[in-house]
């Protein structure tokens, strides 16, 4: 089995990308990989791509063809759809596929348009994730069915809205110096707690924005990166993906993720790493109760403790385990389709040392990333090393 | 042509069963114990394909709640309105709460199931009102 290299990435800025079509954001991602690899567009022999909503929001489906030709690729493509994870899941899938050694240089990414939808249309496209006979048609919106994990977690573990909104404040401190993050500004703690509820517990700090974006990898077998001489220093050593079932009443523990703790243990036994080897992570805050239950999936906290981590200063930048130094969906934005992609992409970045907060972790050399679709009713778990 | 909406798309099982919440509801049962709810061929947790229908428990008590300020487009249900999970034996349902405010209800405050029409969507909406 050959090693997988991420060879180059690419983002725009996540935001609004007001009238800018979802094949023209995808190609200007893929355009910044393919540029940051040094790998000419005719390379690559598949295009694995996460799209969610495209159907309801642009009328598009069957993306793949689409946003092939606008890149410029001479391939096939395939479109990966789990919600939220849908990224991560095309970026495992390629993944595989290098190391099966089916294809030697691939493309991995996604796209989300969002913003050409008012609120109240966002919110029932997203819904679309969730169970709809036993959920949607009973009210539950995202934030809701987040809102229902995050007062189960309270009454299970303790914690309160102002533990939450130390997350978001983290997170939007650490957003200020990325260039492709949406919000680039500071909220405090007291704005976070005084922001309007969206459904209680959970305000409207503790959401991440309606985001426009894409992302884009390209990855190649480590013979590929030799044989072409390219500078592609991190290596994804392993990945994983947890299943669960899709209503949130059907869940034995909702203030638990099992099933990104179980993608989490495949991931570390396919790298042969654990937990308490991870220097730095990207986890799937779409609202902040998220990161609270992604850290305790991913066995980087005990149960009841990732609460108050980033109160704690434990996540924090200068904290033992920095998380979601890109800003994190909270602050860094979710086109849904795009984000599994750009946390590997921000990733590669911190550990490269390109990133602008790679002087927060100046000696990582193992990175993991999370990605959760719907109420992590699917979860993608990768871990990132530095290998030479 | 007539002006009328089409009818929703039946769920045939699920629309039985969200039906009978009227009369008390039902879920379904494997030959090990386990609950689960229609339209289901095998039990989701042991692979049992001996399903029986069995009456639900008269109250169940909310697991988990939350009022909602923000509603889906076209959802017909005016917000702020309370979503809650609901704890009946060995299965969870979801719905909305009639006839209390969510500063009246609390994990374990005891409630039953009915079901309206969703003017709005023409599906069946699962409600529970204060045991």
């Amino acid at each position: 089995m050959t090693g997988v290299r991420v060879a180059g990435v690419g983002l725009t800025p996540f935001g609004e990308h007001a009238g800018r079509t979802g094949r023209d954001l995808f190609a200007e991602a893929a355009l910044a990989a393919l540029d940051d690899a040094g790998v000419d567009g005719d390379e690559i022999e598949h295009l694995n791509y996460g799209n969610f909503m495209g159907a309801l929001a642009e009328r598009q489906g069957h993306q793949a063809p689409i946003v092939t030709e606008a890149a410029g690729l001479r391939c096939a493509g395939t479109r990966y759809e789990e919600a939220c994870a849908s990224a991560g899941v095309a970026v495992r899938e390629a993944v595989r596929a290098v190391r099966s050694g089916e294809n030697d240089v691939m493309l991995a990414g996604g796209m989300e348009r969002m913003t050409n939808l008012s609120t109240a249309e966002v919110t029932e496209s997203l819904a679309v994730a969730a169970d709809e006979l036993f959920e949607v048609r009973a009210g539950v919106t995202f934030p809701g069915a987040y809102a229902l994990m995050a007062r189960a977690y309270f009454d299970e573990y303790g914690g309160d809205r102002e533990d939450l909104a130390h997350v978001a404040a983290k997170n939007h401190a650490n957003a200020v110096n990325n260039e492709y993050a949406q919000y680039q500004r500071e909220i405090t703690v007291e704005q976070a707690l005084d922001s309007p509820p969206v459904a209680s517990p959970l305000h409207l700090f503790d959401a991440c924005p309606i985001t426009d974006g894409a992302s884009a990898l390209v990855l190649v077998s480590e013979e590929y990166a030799e044989a072409h001489d390219l500078d592609a220093s991190v290596a994804i050593t392993g990945t994983g993906q947890g299943g669960d079932r899709a209503a949130l009443q059907d869940r034995a523990d909702m203030a638990r993720t099992p099933a990104a703790a179980d993608a989490a243990a495949e991931a570390y036994g396919d790298a042969g790493v654990g937990s308490d080897e991870v220097d730095v992570a990207e986890v799937h805050d779409c609202f902040t109760i998220a990161e609270v239950m992604a850290l305790e999936a991913l066995d980087l906290f005990d149960p009841g403790e990732g609460v108050g981590a980033a109160r704690r200063g434990d996540t924090t930048r200068d904290g033992d385990l920095p998380v979601n130094l890109s800003g994190g969906l909270k602050a860094k934005g979710h086109p849904v389709g795009a984000t599994g992609g750009s946390q590997i992409a921000e990733m590669t970045r911190l550990l490269r040392g390109d990133h602008p907060n790679s002087d927060a972790v100046p000696d990582a050399t193992v990175g993991l990333t999370h990605n959760a679709g719907g109420t992590v009713a699917s979860a993608v778990v990768h871990v990132l090393e530095v290998a030479e | 042509m007539s002006d009328a909406e089409p009818d929703p798309p039946a769920n045939t099982g699920y629309d039985e069963w969200a039906d009978a919440l009227a009369e008390g509801g039902y879920f379904l049962e494997c030959a090990n114990g386990h609950g689960s709810l229609p339209p289901r061929r095998v039990c989701p947790e042991c692979g049992s394909t001996d399903l029986s229908e069995e009456s639900l428990p008269d109250t169940g008590a909310v697991a988990t709640f939350s009022k909602v300020h923000v509603a889906p487009s076209g959802f017909g249900e005016e917000p702020p309105y309370v979503t809650a999970v609901v704890g009946f034996g060995s299965i969870r349902l979801t719905g909305i709460v009639r006839d209390l405010s969510a500063e009246e209800i609390e994990i374990g405050t005891a409630v039953r199931p009915d079901v309206e029409r969703n003017d709005a969507t023409g599906n069946r909406l699962v409600v529970f009102r204060p045991a």
